[in-house]
């Protein structure tokens, strides 16, 4: 029998029909395998000491000294000052190593294992293996963001206390407010990381080994914060993907200075679609030989 | 499916001068796949012939240089969505997460699955994992599994859901005795139940013994592909007649067609290729030799398979 007999075949409808159901269950089972991978849990509780650390350094030594970074002076005043310094020094290599990690893993670690196969096999469209990952990527990047500062708020307000925020511009603030404040910059740096997902999961898809996926979005972060601090290069600034992360620092001026935070979420979102579609080019029809 | 359903018409596979190339190697050159419904169909060759390039271009993994694949009746990959869900596969040995347990590796493959239905899941599990014998280390993780269990895991992973399809590339890789027949009657059941099996192997005796169509890939040609009976009478499928009178009985032979006839002290001998080989002796007795004994050797499959692929030991490629 032809091709053509094929679309036309009435027995065609003896075949148990293919009912494609709208479920999360891929999209929770991604979840569990990231966030109940050793290793994973293991990066979590790295993210988590730092504020520990900071806090208890600033109590024993009673001072946070005027010569840390902005943050770190108002610590002794207020406990949440503790989430925002860690937040500034995690900012810069432990949470984009922490994302380069888990997106570095996405694809490649499933070519890897050579599940990545199977998964296309059973069949899990190209597309939405991809959206799924990249769904993952962008809930583990919040929670990597949240475990810093909520274990910073809680250890902060064990330590130091709460009560009115003095913010950087000298005004001050209820606590309710302050912490909605902390809250507002979590989301933002979680958008930030999530944009550096997005950078994780194209590279994912270019390679078969995970760690070196990881190590290349570890250079590419630290590399854009490198050109940030050249002056020669101003121009280029506006475009990097960290150019604008400290503006979370911007929330914590009377009034809010959005401009920078806005910008931020403005490149963020440029490199997501600009790098899921690279991903997603680069995938679509992808040899799968893993 | 029951024998009474109606049958979906059209081969389960059928490729057109499917091709792949890579770089400057052709692995895969210009085959016409042919696998009917409802047939057990061996899928041979040495290593490096072909066998898993193609079997990755059924399932869409990799995509043809050349030429076209229809799966179900739907074209791959554009129609991968609507084939795929009724084909089960196991490709190239078990691929499952290490740090899983094989029960959560089947769950994981479940959950990916649009087509299955998520409140039966528990039950296919448990019915998969008791098919292929590995319920008592469901809970065990995947790197503390045995070659043969991982092997029985991934076979499992194709039986979540109800097949038309299977593909099982040298599914008897690294199981033990028990495991090799299991599996060969697993095979068995499936072509019961109505399914088709495309398997690669290289037991030879193993594919003998379950499949009902064979085709033998050798260099990327795929240069043999039929029943098992027909298969086997590509090669030399050789007669031999005893009779007193020689010399008129390799004449008749050689009238009939056969070929490569040699006379022996006692008889002679040729090649049936496509003659019936009833009819030798029918004609020897009509030539009036006085024929004392007729022999037929069919040969085995691996005959065929030395035979169309050589005897040498180095893989192609
Ligand atoms: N990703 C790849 N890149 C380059 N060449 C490849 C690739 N995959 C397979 N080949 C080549 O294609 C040829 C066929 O390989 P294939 O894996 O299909 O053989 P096979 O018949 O499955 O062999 P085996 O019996 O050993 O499993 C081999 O020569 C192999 O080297
Ligand atoms: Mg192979």
């Amino acid at each position: 029998m032809s091709a053509a007999d094929a679309t036309t075949d009435p027995t065609r409808s003896a075949a148990p029909p293919v009912v494609r159901r709208i479920s999360a269950r891929f999209f929770v089972s991604e979840l569990r395998l990231v966030f109940r991978r050793r290793r994973n849990l293991a990066g979590l509780l790295v993210l988590a000491s730092v504020p520990v650390l900071i806090a208890v350094a600033v109590r024993s030594t009673g001072s946070g000294g005027n010569e840390g970074p902005d943050f770190f002076g108002s610590i002794t005043q207020n406990g949440l000052f503790v989430a925002l310094s860690a937040l500034t020094i995690e900012i810069t290599l432990f949470l984009p190593l922490a994302v380069a990690v888990v997106a570095g893993d996405a694809v490649a670690g499933e070519a890897n294992t050579g599940t990545l196969r199977y998964l296309l096999a059973v069949p899990v469209s190209r597309l939405r293996l991809l959206l799924v990952k990249y769904a993952a990527l962008v809930v583990f990047a919040f929670v990597a963001t949240f475990v810093v500062s909520l274990t910073g708020i809680a250890i902060g307000l064990a330590l130091f206390g709460g009560g009115d925020v003095t913010l950087l511009s000298g005004t001050q603030v209820g606590f309710g407010a302050g912490l909605l404040r902390v809250v507002l910059a979590s989301l933002y740096v979680g958008c930030a990381m999530a944009s550096l997902a997005a950078v994780g999961l194209f590279v994912s898809t270019l390679t078969e080994q995970p760690i070196g996926a990881t190590i290349s979005v570890v250079v590419f972060s630290t590399a854009s914060f490198i050109l940030d601090a050249i002056p020669q290069v101003s121009w280029l600034h506006p475009f990097l993907i960290v150019h604008h992360w400290a503006a979370f620092g911007d929330l914590f001026r009377d009034p809010i200075a959005w401009d920078g935070v806005q910008r931020g979420l403005f490149v963020a979102a440029a490199y997501v679609v600009i790098f899921l579609a690279a991903a997603w080019s680069r995938f679509a029809a992808k040899d799968v030989t893993s | 499916m029951t024998p009474e359903s109606p049958r979906l018409d059209g081969p389960a596979v059928r490729t057109t001068g499917l091709t792949k190339q890579f770089g400057s190697q052709r692995a895969v050159d210009g085959i016409d796949l042919l696998v009917p419904r409802g047939a057990v169909y061996g899928f041979l060759g040495p290593n490096g012939s072909g066998k898993t390039t193609t079997i990755r271009m059924l399932l869409g993994l990799i995509s043809p240089s050349a030429g076209e694949i229809e799966v179900l009746g739907s074209p791959i990959p554009g129609g991968a969505a609507d084939a795929l869900p009724r084909v089960g596969a196991l490709v190239e040995g078990p691929a499952f997460h290490p740090y899983l347990s094989g029960r959560e590796n089947l769950v994981r493959l479940d959950a990916a699955d649009r087509t299955a239905d998520p409140a039966t899941a528990r039950r296919r599990i448990d019915t998969a994992l008791e098919r292929v014998g590995l319920m008592p280390v469901a809970g065990k993780r995947f790197r503390a599994y045995s070659l043969g269990m991982r092997q029985r895991l991934a076979i499992a992973g194709a039986l979540l859901t109800p097949k038309d399809l299977m593909v099982l590339d040298e599914p008897t890789n690294g199981l033990d005795p028990q495991g090799t027949r299991e599996v060969r009657s697993l095979i068995a059941s499936l072509a019961q139940e109505g399914s088709t099996v495309l398997v690669s192997s290289h037991l030879l005796s193993e594919v003998e013994q379950v499949c009902s169509h064979v085709g033998v890939m050798h260099a990327g040609h795929l240069v043999a592909q039929g029943t098992s009976a027909e298969v086997r009478n590509v090669a030399a499928t050789e007669a031999r007649v005893e009779t007193d009178q020689p010399a008129e009985a390799a004449r008749v032979l050689h009238e009939l067609g056969l070929t490569d006839v040699v006379t022996t002290a006692t008889g002679a001998s040729g090649r049936v290729g496509r003659v019936a080989p009833e009819k030798v002796v029918a004609a020897c007795v009509h030539a009036g030799l006085a024929v004392t004994r007729f022999t037929v050797d069919a040969p085995t499959l691996e005959d065929v398979f030395v035979s169309l692929t050589g005897e040498g030991f180095d893989v192609s490629g």
